[in-house]
C-alpha cells in the first residue's frame, strides 16, 4: 500500500523509469561537486590555517587555464542535463496516438473524471495497466495541477483552456493523485486515487453500470437539448457550418486565416462564437457561455469528434446509441443537460 | 565610573534624539534604520514559519484550519521576500558600506535614500494592516485567477504594500548605480573596487530594471480585482498564464537581488580571513553582471507545466543552465582563494564556509529544477521549497549574518562575543540542514507545496524538518541577544579588527559622520594584503 513510510516514490509508469534514471544522474553530479567543494574547503581550511598573526601569504594569481577548465567542464555537464531533460520532457509532453482517452475537470476542490464510455468519477480514476492513457483536462474555476508522483507526471489544469497529460501505468494498484497548484482553502484536500487495474478487471469495472451512454451520446443529447441542430444541420447547408467531418480538419476563417478544428477551437466557438468566423458564414451564433458546463463541453466535443468517424471508445456508431434517460428534475441539484450520474 | 578617554565624535553620537534619526540623511544611520526594520520583519516572518512547521508536525490539519494555514504561508512568503530578503543586505550593509568602500561621504542622493526607507516602512505597514484586518491567502505569488476573482482576502492591500516597497528598492538601486559611477575616490578604478561593490552594482541593475515590471503586474491584479477588467481571468476574456509570465519576469531576477549582494559579502569575507586577493577577481566581478543579465532571460523555467509552449520551455531550460555557469565560477574561485591562504576561523568566516556549502547545494539542486523532465515531477513540491530555501536562507541569510558580524564593529564600535557567535553559527548551520534537507526527499517523494494536511507516509520527514526548524530558531535568537548585549558590554573595536583591506577599515569604528577626515586616494588593487602590512608597519614606525 502507498500509505506506508518510504523514502522514494514507487515507479509505476514508464515515465517514472525515465525520470528516475535522469534524477540519479543529477544526484551523482550534485554529490560529486558537493563533496568536492566541501572537501576542498575543509582541506584548505586546515592545511592553510593561520599560523602567524597578520602574515601575508604568498601571492597566487588567478590562472586563466583553471578558469577555462571550471567553465568548460560544468558547461559540458549542464548541456548533457539539458539534452537529456528535454528528451524526457518531450516524451511527457507528447501523448502517443494509441492512448486511451479520458477527461478530467478540476474545480475547487475536487477532481471530476469522465470515461469515453460515460462513467464518471470523483477524486478517482480507474485505468487499465499496460497501455498509455491520455487525459484532456480543464478547470471550472482557478488553476489546478494534476499530479501523480508515482507516475512522475504533472500538468497544470487551467480554466478556459485544454491541457493534456498522459502516462503508461506499468503496475496495478492504487496511486495518489494530488493537486499541485495552490487553488485556495481546501487545496490540500483536492486529492484522490488512480486505480490501475488488470485489463480484464478494468473491462468489467467499465461494464459495471452507472454509466448512461457514452460521452459522445451524452454530447448528442446535449446538442439536441441546446437546439444546436436547428442551425448546424446536415440536410440544410448554408446557415451554419456543417459539423460532419469537422474535427481535426483545417478551417478557413472569414479573415483569411486557417485554424485546425481541435478541442480548443470547438470550445471557443461555443463560448465565444464571434472569435473565429468560418469563411462564408455570418456571425449569427449566440454565445453559450454559462449554459454549458465544462463536462458538458467535453461531451459536445466528443460528439463532434464522433461525427468525424473517430472511434469513441468501445461504442456503437453515433446516433444509434439510445439517448440517455433524462433525469428527474431537481433530483441532483442544478442538474445539467446531458449529465450522467456520477460514480463515487 | 568615569572613563579616562574622551569619547570620540562619530556618526552615532554626533546628534541625539528621535528627530536626528527620523530625519537623518546619513547613509550609515539609514542603514541602521533599515537594520531595525528588517530585523522586525524577519522575526515576524519567522513567527509564521514556526507556525507552519508546527502545523506540519502531524498529518491532519489540527493546529489551525485551512484558511488560517494558507494565510500563514502567504504572510511568511510576502514578509520574508518583500520586506526582509530583498532589502536585507543591500539596504543595510550596502547602504552602510558602499559610500565608504568607494571613499565617498554619502550616497549620491541622501534624501532619496531616506525616502526609500520610509517607502519600505509604508509598504510594510500597509501589508501589516492587511494582515491584521484579515490577512491574505493567495501565496506570495498572487497567481491568477485565484487572486483576482476567487480569493476573499485582502489581496489589493497586500499587493499595494509590496508595490510601495518596490519603489524603495528602485530608489536604493538608483542610488547605488549613480554612487558607484560618479563618486569613486581618486585612483579607485572599476577593477580596484571591492567585489562587494560589483555585486551590489549588478543587483542594483535588477532592482531598477525589474521592479517596475512587478509594480505593473500588481497594479493589473488590483485593477482586475477591483473593476473586473479582463486581463488574467479567462471568464473575463483574460489569460492566467500571462500573469505568470509577468510575475516571474521580475520574481526570477529578484532571486538575484537577494543572492548577488550575499555573494559580494562572501567575497569580502573569504578574502579577509584568508588574507588573499580573491582568486580570479575579474571573473568573479563579471560573473555578477552575467548573472544579472541572464537572470532576465529565464523566467519561463517556473512554467514548464503551466501550458506554455513546449518550445518555449526548451529555450527557457537551455538558458537557465547558462546561469549555473557564473555561479559555479564564483564557487570555484572562492574555494581557490583559500588555497595557500592564511586562514582563520572567526565567526564571519564560519558563515562564509556555510554559505559556500549551502549555496553549492542550492545551486546544484537548481540544476534539477532547470532540467525539464525532472521539473515536471518536482515542480510545486517540497523539492522546490527546499531548493529555494537553500539559496535564500542557506545563501542570502548566511551571508547577511556573516556580513553583519564582520561589519558589526565598524557599525557599532563594539565587538560581538566570539564564543557565542561561533556557537550560534554552528547551531544555525546544523538546524538549517536538518530543516531543509528532508524536504528534498519529501519533494521527490511527491509531497506538494502549500498543503495544510498531508497523507501519513510523509510524516517522518516532516517531523525531522520541524525538529530542525526549532534548532534553527534557537540559532537565530542567540545572535539577537548577544548583539544587543554587545552594544553596551562588547569590547571596543579598533579601526580594523580583522586586518581587512577595504577603505571602510581605514576610518575609525564607528566612522565619523562624513566617513573620512580626508578623501582617501587609492593607489593599489583591492585585497592587497602586502600593501596593508606595509602601511601598518609604517604606521607603527611613524607613530
Ligand atoms: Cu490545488
Ligand atoms: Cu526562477
Amino acid at each position: 500500500m502507498s500509505t506506508t513510510f518510504r523514502l522514494f516514490p514507487q515507479a509505476a509508469s514508464t515515465t517514472a523509469n525515465s525520470v528516475d534514471a535522469l534524477y540519479f544522474f543529477l544526484v551523482a553530479v550534485a554529490a560529486f561537486f558537493s563533496i568536492l567543494i566541501f572537501g576542498l574547503i575543509f582541506f584548505f581550511a586546515i592545511r592553510h590555517r593561520r599560523r602567524v598573526a597578520r602574515e601575508v601569504p604568498q601571492e597566487v594569481r588567478g590562472g586563466l587555464t583553471l578558469e577555462i577548465i571550471w567553465t568548460v567542464i560544468p558547461f559540458g555537464l549542464v548541456m548533457v542535463m539539458f539534452a537529456w531533460g528535454a528528451s524526457v520532457y518531450l516524451e511527457v509532453a507528447r501523448p502517443p496516438d494509441n492512448a486511451l482517452q479520458a477527461y478530467v475537470v478540476g474545480k475547487q476542490w475536487m477532481w471530476k473524471t469522465q470515461h469515453m464510455e460515460g462513467q464518471r468519477e470523483i477524486n478517482e480514476l480507474h485505468v487499465p495497466v499496460g497501455r498509455p492513457v491520455k487525459l484532456t483536462m480543464t478547470s471550472e474555476d482557478v488553476i489546478h495541477s494534476f499530479y501523480v508522483p508515482d507516475f512522475r507526471v504533472k500538468w497544470d489544469v487551467l480554466p478556459g483552456k485544454y491541457t493534456t497529460v498522459w502516462f503508461h501505468p506499468t503496475r496495478t494498484g492504487k496511486f495518489r493523485l494530488f493537486c499541485a497548484e495552490y487553488c485556495g482553502t481546501k487545496h490540500s484536500g483536492m486529492i484522490g486515487w488512480i486505480h490501475v487495474m488488470e485489463p480484464a478487471a478494468y473491462e468489467s469495472w467499465l461494464s459495471g453500470g452507472g454509466a448512461s451512454g457514452s460521452l459522445a451520446s451524452s454530447g448528442e443529447k446535449l446538442f439536441q437539448d441546446l437546439a444546436c441542430g436547428n442551425c448546424h444541420r446536415v440536410d440544410q447547408p448554408g446557415r451554419c457550418p456543417d459539423l460532419t467531418g469537422l474535427f481535426g480538419k483545417p478551417v478557413r476563417l472569414a479573415d483569411g486565416r486557417s485554424v485546425v478544428a481541435d478541442e480548443a477551437y470547438i470550445r471557443e466557438s461555443i463560448v465565444n462564437p464571434g472569435a473565429k468566423i468560418t469563411a462564408g458564414f455570418q456571425p449569427i451564433m449566440p454565445t453559450f457561455q454559462g449554459l454549458v458546463t465544462e463536462e458538458g463541453m467535453l461531451q459536445l466535443i466528443e460528439y463532434i469528434k464522433s461525427l468525424s468517424g473517430r472511434p469513441a471508445g468501445a461504442q456503437a456508431p453515433p446516433g444509434t446509441a439510445p439517448a440517455p434517460e433524462r433525469q428527474a428534475a431537481g433530483e441532483r441539484g442544478p442538474s445539467l443537460p446531458g449529465s450522467a450520474p456520477e460514480k463515487r | 565610573m568615569i572613563t579616562a578617554t574622551v569619547e570620540q565624535k562619530h556618526y552615532l553620537n554626533a546628534e541625539y534624539g528621535l528627530k536626528s534619526w527620523l530625519l537623518t540623511t546619513d547613509h550609515k544611520r539609514i542603514g541602521l534604520l533599515y537594520l531595525g526594520t528588517i530585523t522586525f520583519f524577519f522575526l515576524l516572518g519567522g513567527i509564521f514559519a514556526t507556525l507552519i512547521r508546527l502545523e506540519l508536525l502531524t498529518p491532519p490539519g489540527d493546529l489551525t484550519n485551512s484558511e488560517t494555514y494558507n494565510k500563514f504561508f502567504t504572510l511568511h512568503g510576502v514578509i520574508m521576500v518583500f520586506f526582509f530578503l530583498i532589502p536585507s543586505i543591500p539596504a543595510t550593509l550596502g547602504n552602510f558600506l558602499i559610500p565608504m568602500m568607494v571613499g565617498a561621504r554619502d550616497l549620491a542622493f541622501p534624501k532619496l535614500n531616506l525616502l526609500s526607507w520610509y517607502l519600505l516602512l509604508a509598504g510594510g505597514l500597509l501589508s501589516m494592516w492587511a494582515m491584521f484586518a484579515g490577512g491574505v491567502d493567495t501565496g506570495w505569488t498572487f497567481y491568477t485567477p485565484y487572486s483576482t476573482t476567487y480569493s476573499n482576502t485582502y489581496v489589493i492591500a497586500t499587493a499595494l504594500g509590496a508595490f510601495i516597497a518596490g519603489f524603495s528598492s528602485i530608489l536604493t538601486g538608483l542610488n547605488f548605480i549613480v554612487t558607484i559611477h560618479r563618486m569613486r575616490a581618486p585612483g579607485l578604478t572599476w577593477f580596484r573596487l571591492p567585489l562587494f561593490v560589483w555585486s551590489h552594482y549588478a543587483a542594483a541593475l535588477i532592482m531598477v530594471l525589474g521592479t517596475p515590471v512587478l509594480a505593473v503586474t500588481l497594479v493589473l491584479v488590483a485593477l482586475e480585482r477591483a473593476f473586473r477588467i479582463g486581463i488574467f481571468d479567462p471568464a473575463l476574456g483574460g489569460d492566467p498564464v500571462l500573469f505568470q509570465h509577468l510575475f516571474w519576469f521580475y520574481s526570477h531576477p529578484a532571486v538575484y537581488i537577494m543572492v548577488l549582494p550575499g555573494m559580494g559579502v562572501i567575497s569580502e569575507l573569504v578574502s579577509t580571513f584568508s588574507r588573499r586577493r580573491v582568486f580570479g577577481y575579474g571573473f568573479v566581478a563579471f560573473s555578477s553582471v552575467a548573472i544579472a543579465v541572464y537572470g532576465f532571460l529565464v523566467w519561463g523555467h517556473h512554467m514548464f507545466v503551466s501550458s506554455q509552449s513546449v518550445y518555449a520551455s526548451l529555450v527557457f531550460s537551455f538558458l537557465s543552465f547558462f546561469v549555473a555557469i557564473p555561479s559555479a565560477i564564483k564557487v570555484f574561485n572562492w574555494t581557490a582563494t583559500l588555497y595557500k591562504g592564511s586562514i582563520s576561523y572567526e565567526t564571519p568566516m564560519l558563515y562564509a564556509f556555510g554559505f559556500i556549502g549551502l549555496f553549492t547545494m542550492g545551486g546544484l539542486t537548481g540544476l534539477f529544477v532547470a532540467t525539464l523532465g525532472v521539473d515536471v515531477h518536482v515542480h510545486d513540491t517540497y523539492f522546490v521549497v527546499a531548493h529555494f530555501h537553500y539559496i535564500m536562507v542557506g545563501g542570502t541569510l548566511m551571508a547577511y549574518l556573516g556580513g553583519l558580524h564582520f561589519w558589526w564593529p565598524k557599525m557599532t564600535g563594539r565587538m560581538y562575543p566570539e564564543g557565542w557567535a561561533k556557537l550560534s553559527a554552528l547551531v544555525i548551520f546544523l538546524g538549517f540542514n536538518l530543516t531543509f534537507f528532508p524536504q528534498f526527499l519529501l519533494g521527490y517523494l511527491g509531497m506538494p507545496r502549500r498543503y495544510h494536511a498531508y497523507p501519513d507516509e510523509f510524516q517522518v520527514l516532516h517531523v525531522l524538518s520541524t525538529a530542525g526548524a526549532s534548532v534553527l530558531a534557537v540559532g537565530y535568537l542567540i545572535p539577537l541577544v548577544y548583539l544587543v548585549w554587545s552594544l553596551r558590554y562588547g569590547k571596543r573595536a579598533t579601526a580594523n579588527p580583522f586586518g581587512a583591506t577595504g577603505l571602510e577599515w581605514k576610518t575609525s569604528s564607528p566612522p565619523p559622520t562624513y566617513n573620512f577626515d580626508v578623501t582617501p586616494a587609492v593607489t593599489h588593487e583591492a585585497y592587497d594584503y602586502r600593501a596593508l602590512a606595509e602601511e601598518e608597519t609604517e604606521g607603527v614606525r611613524v607613530g
